[in-house]
């Protein structure tokens, strides 16, 4: 670690290390990433890294399909030597109500335009796709072959050995304490391993990043949720798709390796950085995702863990330059899609920072929307 | 690394030898955290009981420190596999209850 850098990114999950590894390969390659823990050690180790291009809106759909194409060869992308884990199995989001089964039909339109290849299937059609599905209760469903499921650490891992191939350096076990601001920009890092300097800082810590932001005197509207995950033992394959309903709250997917992984979302979840364990949680994911998946109840769960959606008061990322510290960009609130979207969001960031031109406008990501009404809503998140 | 690390198997749920081990460390990764998430080694049934220290002490002679130096993972429930039916049968018994 040198005492000075142009950029210095805080966070070493998917976000910062994309951010780092595209800011390198724009010729911007004097970048430091710190990181509290190992890469990986935040959200995204914990996140059920599922890749979905199924979207509701325009902008989540455009993201998602981008990503998916640079998901697709990220070992050549990247230079990796290891797999990135790659399975597209498809999604089945499937519909319990009338009203989301209507809401699917608009979606399959705006993925239509983006060039998604979704379809809407009669319940028949499921059984085609997950023969041993329970399809009682459910109206429908839509699919897409090309949705699927990647490695987060092995993703992570690409991106930050092929930054560091360029000239990034990653400091690990090291946490930042405060900021150092002069003349309305951002002057210096302060952390536990010494002062940095930087020109640049780009606050990737999702669920911490408002806390961070506060120390440069920026409010973020982005808050830490707790969300529960489980996996079991591995078995021989009985389902390629991820098994999804936005209206039950929950996702299960069989990974290539033979273990099924799966979580739901509890609306009644309070704002906390709290990831411990619960077994309330297991014993509701299990009846849950069983009612559907009857088949998987001889399966048995050998971990289960928490993680943290960096939750945003639209659902939606934010990317805000701090109005009182120039040069302190904030990228967070992914809200429990980041991971999917973090290639495509990794580049708009990086055409930014090195004045190149983008087909997305990044100012639709900042703070302004919740004072000018200009909300990124998407109807269908988990 | 030596030929017979090819056979020297470290984690036996997830077909891990010594061989992947050592190119794990000889590749930077430093910390159990990491080698358990590159190699999947402690991610099967047994949730790493054997492999946890073995790999504990591999990191601790390349590095030169002792055993209890090298950071432990989260030692993470359930203690013994369980089956989703026997949870999903629990679930249902404390919903007529309400204890929720």
């Amino acid at each position: 670690m040198k005492n000075f850098y142009d950029v210095v990114i805080v966070g070493g999950g998917i976000i910062g290390c994309s951010v780092a590894f595209e800011l390198a390969k724009r010729g911007r390659k004097d970048v430091l990433v710190i990181e509290r823990e190992y890469l990986t050690s935040g959200a995204t180790g914990r996140c059920g890294a599922g890749i979905r291009q199924q979207w509701g809106s325009v902008l989540n759909a455009t993201l998602a399909v981008e990503s998916t194409h640079i998901f697709e060869n990220l070992e050549e992308y990247t230079g990796y030597d290891r797999s990135c884990g790659l399975n597209q199995g498809g999604y089945l989001l499937v519909a319990y109500t009338e009203k989301e089964w209507a809401q699917f039909q608009k979606n399959l339109q705006v993925q239509h335009s983006v060039g998604v290849d979704s379809y809407a299937v009669d319940l028949d059609g499921i059984k085609e796709i997950v023969p041993h599905i329970n399809t009682e209760g459910m109206l429908g469903a839509c699919f897409c072959a090309k949705d699927g499921h990647a490695d987060p650490f092995h993703c992570t891992y690409a991106y930050a050995r092929g930054a560091q191939r360029m000239g990034v350096d990653i400091e690990t076990y090291t946490t930042v304490t405060g900021f150092g601001v002069e003349n309305g920009r951002i002057s210096a890092v302060e952390t536990s391993k010494g002062t940095v300097k930087a020109n640049v800082v780009i606050n990737c810590t999702g669920g911490y990043a408002a806390q961070m932001a506060a120390l440069v005197g920026d409010e973020l509207p982005i808050t830490p949720e707790r969300h529960q995950i489980l996996i079991t033992e591995p078995v021989a394959h009985i389902m390629n798709p991820m098994v999804m309903s936005l209206h039950r709250h929950f996702y299960v997917q069989q990974t290539p390796h033979g273990s099924v992984i799966m979580g739901i979302g509890d609306p009644t979840e309070p704002v906390s950085h709290n990831i411990r364990s619960s077994w309330q949680y297991l014993e509701h994911n299990a009846w849950l995702v069983t009612q559907t998946l009857p088949a998987f109840r001889s399966l048995r769960v050998v971990r289960q863990w928490g993680g943290s959606y960096d939750m945003s008061p639209d659902r939606n990322p934010i990317i805000n330059e701090a109005a009182d510290a120039r040069g302190f960009i904030s990228v967070a609130g992914f809200s429990g899609h980041g991971f999917m979207v973090a290639p495509r969001t990794a580049i708009l960031l990086a055409n930014h920072l090195t004045g190149q031109e983008d087909s997305l406008d990044i100012q639709r990501f900042s703070v302004e929307r919740y004072e000018t009404g200009a909300l990124l809503l998407e109807p269908s998140v988990v | 690394m030596t030929s017979k690390d090819n056979e020297i198997m470290i984690c036996r749920c997830e077909d891990v030898t010594k061989a992947d081990i050592l190119q794990c460390i000889a590749d930077g990764y430093h910390t159990l955290d990491e080698i358990k998430r590159v190699t999947r080694a402690g991610m099967g049934p047994c949730q790493g009981r054997t492999c946890r220290q073995l790999i504990a002490a591999e990191l601790a002679k390349h590095y030169g420190v002792s055993m209890e130096d090298v950071l432990m993972t989260t030692f993470r429930p359930p203690v013994k596999p369980i089956s989703l039916g026997a949870l999903a049968d629990a679930y249902e018994t404390r919903k007529d209850w309400s204890l929720e």
